[in-house]
């Protein structure tokens, strides 16, 4: 449905006026006008305006001359602008979306919506007579696309209905071009090229009867076109888009409540101390609003109601969207030194009328961890994952005597097993190497252990010793020739203290003359 | 909390409340450095050690601490010197011991970062071999910066390294000492003893010390050791008082 608003700027001047005043201001003659580079510049007048000879368009000079008394009234664009995002939002009474359509008319999607007025007939009268009552002349058409109903609003007969099984174009065919929302220069060019009416195009681009002609007038007249990719620029664009054929996307206007917040103050407040306060939990709670909405203010008003009447205003504008409560407090801090609090202060609101998408972020995961340090699962998992799952482990005693196999290891979290108690009687290394490593007997003393040995390229002679620990070897899970290991805790001549073992016995048949080896370090 | 209880002075040039280093004392540094050879486990050792004797003197009771300890090992490390066995751990740590083993020194410093970050460890023990580049005096300002803001306590072993630039605070060079015979087998080996030399540190004055580790604690063994060998380990904890005989192991003292 098209709400074409004809006479948009001038019932708002009407309606600026007080309700006694505006049979007077009918009756003078008067032009809205606006400044250009030569002149004034009529925009549009009222009906004495127009009987007096003033056109839109025309120059207020030339105006003048044809009517002395005209009157002249800047024109308010913006105005217009603003009051008619307002209207659009008023008139998703009928649709539940609505379409600016500057400037000067609105856009409403009825699809499926008309039966709750009682028909489409019934909602045209409908929106009549809301628009009458708010004192706006307005024409309507309801159609299938929107090009269709804003050229029967605009050029159609009043309160025009294009019905979807209709054929668009024996209603719009007698419509003249400029029913396409074409631009003033493409309407210069089609009247050159004798195109007067909706129907000429249709009849030179497509729809018509013979299919060869159609196809060689549509070419033509895209040839003719074929650098306006603009569709306000491109006829057959909009003839496609007026007949449905191409989609034709529109622009929703979305109403956007402002956060606000207040506080009733059971007691008016008279001093600072209070008022802060005040101030900090209405932060807190338009913080706690816009985070509803995912959004940061940018501006902040503060409004402050006083017992005698009087309104105190603060407003704060911050430089990127913010939520935090602190940074709002702070700066209304500095803002409400010279409040004049009267006889006290009863209301105070705090309305965010500026606001921009600040989406919720988790900037205090780090911080937190830096301020209180991390727990140690998210130390652990941080470890596993950049240096792998293995790497990080918990050391656990197995069911072996070999000391290479006592030993396991495990996730860090996970429960440990239950296990054996040690033997407090086993002197263990603190250090295992990963292989024992083997060492070069040099000297071996009589009693089987070695005297002097060399590990690592270093000679070291034995000082003290104890052992032999024998270890056999796990018989049900080695082979028959595995050798027994016999363990000696040996001290050499500067203190160091190593876990060495023989790998089996001479003569006991499972091979040449034992190898010495070093498994560990103690401390 | 415990760990806030305890002051840090930023600058204890003009506070220096005990010049000399002793085991026991109350301060104790957020990051020590200990180098050692790569041939023997006295570094790890006297780590545990201090780290054993910092924590029981500021006063979290070893047996209660259920804190876990971090040892992180970048791969020299365990080609040298092994990994940590479980049986030969104390006691009080087989239970609660972490063991990451890093791939190269830069896993092993973002390991020992992340460590001093976690609340939930008692301390954080480092062996990195060499004087790779990555552990230069920002990696270990870092360190430091790190351990001294949550509280957690550093013992970095370097293992066959060079003293280079450091803002450890204090810093170690360990080499194992010939240790007091025991009492049972002269012959024997005896507990942990190593020379151990703190060559800077801010507040106490460099010196040297033969360390020995007697179940746990740490004690300052005398260069001349005593006529009767007492640094050695008592076994006899093991046995039990019988009824109606007496233990010939019976130590009367």
């Amino acid at each position: 449905m098209s709400i074409w608003l004809a006479r948009l700027s001038v019932d708002r001047w009407r309606l600026a006026h007080a309700p006694e005043q505006r049979a007077a201001a009918d009756a003078a003659p008067t032009a809205l006008i606006a400044d250009t580079a030569h002149g004034p510049r009529i925009a549009a007048a009222n009906d004495a305006g127009l009987a007096a000879g003033a056109r839109a368009g025309m120059l207020l000079a030339d105006a003048r001359a044809l009517c002395p008394d005209l009157v002249a009234v800047p024109a308010d664009p913006a105005g217009e602008l603003a009051a008619l995002e307002k209207l659009s939002i008023w008139a998703q009474r009928w649709g539940p979306w609505s379409a600016l359509d500057p400037p000067d008319g609105v856009l409403v999607d009825v699809t499926g919506a008309a039966h709750l007025l009682g028909g489409e007939e019934r909602l045209l009268t409908d929106v009549a007579a809301a628009c009458a009552r708010r004192g706006l002349t307005v024409r309507t058409a309801l159609a299938p696309t929107a090009g269709a109903a804003w050229a029967l609003a605009h050029f159609g007969p009043p309160g025009a209905i294009l019905a979807p099984d209709d054929d668009p174009l024996r209603l719009l065919g007698d419509l003249p071009v400029a029913a396409l929302r074409l631009d003033d220069d493409v309407l210069t060019v089609l009247r050159r090229l004798g195109i007067k009416r909706l129907g000429d195009l249709a009849g030179v681009s497509g729809a018509g009867d013979d299919p060869a002609r159609e196809a060689a007038g549509r070419d033509a007249l895209s040839r003719r076109f074929r650098n306006h990719r603009s569709p306000a620029a491109n006829p057959l664009i909009r003839l496609d888009q007026l007949l449905g054929r191409v989609p034709e996307p529109l622009l929703p206007v979305i109403a956007k409540p402002q956060s606000m917040v207040q506080r009733r103050l059971m007691e008016p407040i008279r001093h600072r101390a209070l008022l802060d306060r005040v101030v900090d939990d209405l932060a807190a709670d338009m913080v706690r609003a816009l985070e509803a909405r995912g959004e940061g203010a940018r501006r902040l008003e503060l409004a402050l109601w006083r017992v005698d009447g009087e309104v105190v205003q603060r407003r704060i504008e911050l430089a990127a969207a913010t939520r935090a409560v602190s940074h709002i407090t702070r700066l209304f801090a500095a803002r409400l030194d010279h409040v004049d609090a009267g006889f006290g202060i009863e209301v105070v609101q705090l309305r965010a009328s500026w606001s921009e998408p600040l989406s919720l972020s988790q900037a205090d995961l780090d911080a937190a961890a830096e301020q209180h340090g991390t727990s140690l699962a998210a130390c652990i998992d941080r470890l596993s994952v950049r240096l792998g799952p293995r790497a990080v482990t918990r050391p656990t005693l197995r069911a072996s005597h070999l000391p290479e196999r006592a030993q396991g290891w495990q996730p860090p979290l996970d429960p440990l097993p239950p296990q054996q108690g040690a033997l407090a009687f086993h002197a263990r290394p603190l250090k295992l190497l990963e292989r024992a490593e083997r060492i070069a007997v040099l000297y071996a003393s009589p009693d089987g252990y070695p005297q002097r040995f060399r590990w690592r390229g270093q000679v070291r002679e034995v000082v003290r010793v104890e052992g032999p620990e024998r270890i056999a070897p796990e018989w049900w899970r080695e082979r028959s020739t595995a050798r027994l290991r016999d363990y000696y805790r040996i001290e050499d001549d500067a203190g160091r203290r190593y876990w060495i073992y023989r790998q089996g016995i001479a003569g006991d048949g499972r091979g040449g003359v034992p190898d010495w080896f070093l498994h560990g370090l103690y401390a | 909390m415990s760990r806030s209880a305890i002051p840090f002075q930023p600058s204890p040039a003009r506070v220096l409340p005990e010049a000399r280093w002793r085991p026991g004392l109350a301060a104790h540094p957020f990051h020590s450095e200990i180098f050692a050879p790569a041939t023997e486990a006295s570094g790890a050792g006297l780590a545990l050690t201090l780290a054993h004797d910092a924590l029981t003197s500021l006063g979290d009771a070893a047996g209660e601490d259920a804190r876990h300890v971090l040892w992180v090992q970048d791969r020299k490390a365990i080609q040298l010197n092994g990994r940590p066995c479980l049986a030969g751990l104390p006691p009080d740590l087989r239970h609660r011991l972490i063991h990451v083993a890093a791939a190269t020194p830069e896993d092993a410093l973002f390991a020992l970062e992340e460590g001093l970050k976690c609340r939930d460890m008692a301390c954080v023990i480092g062996e990195i071999a060499g004087n790779p580049r990555a552990l230069n005096f920002t990696a270990s300002r870092r360190l430091s910066l790190t351990a001294e803001r949550h509280g957690v306590r550093l013992w970095l072993v370097r293992l066959d390294a060079d003293p280079d630039l450091s803002s450890a605070r204090m810093r170690w060079r360990a080499r194992a000492a010939p240790s007091l015979p025991p009492r049972w087998n002269a012959a024997a080996p005896g507990t942990a003893t190593w020379y151990a030399e703190l060559f800077r540190a801010r507040r106490h004055v460099p010196g040297e010390w033969m360390l020995s580790d007697e179940n746990g604690t740490l004690h300052v063994c005398h260069p001349k050791p005593v006529a009767r060998p007492a640094a050695a380990p008592d076994l006899v904890h093991l046995a039990r008082p019988t009824v109606g005989r007496s233990l010939a192991a019976r130590p009367r003292a």
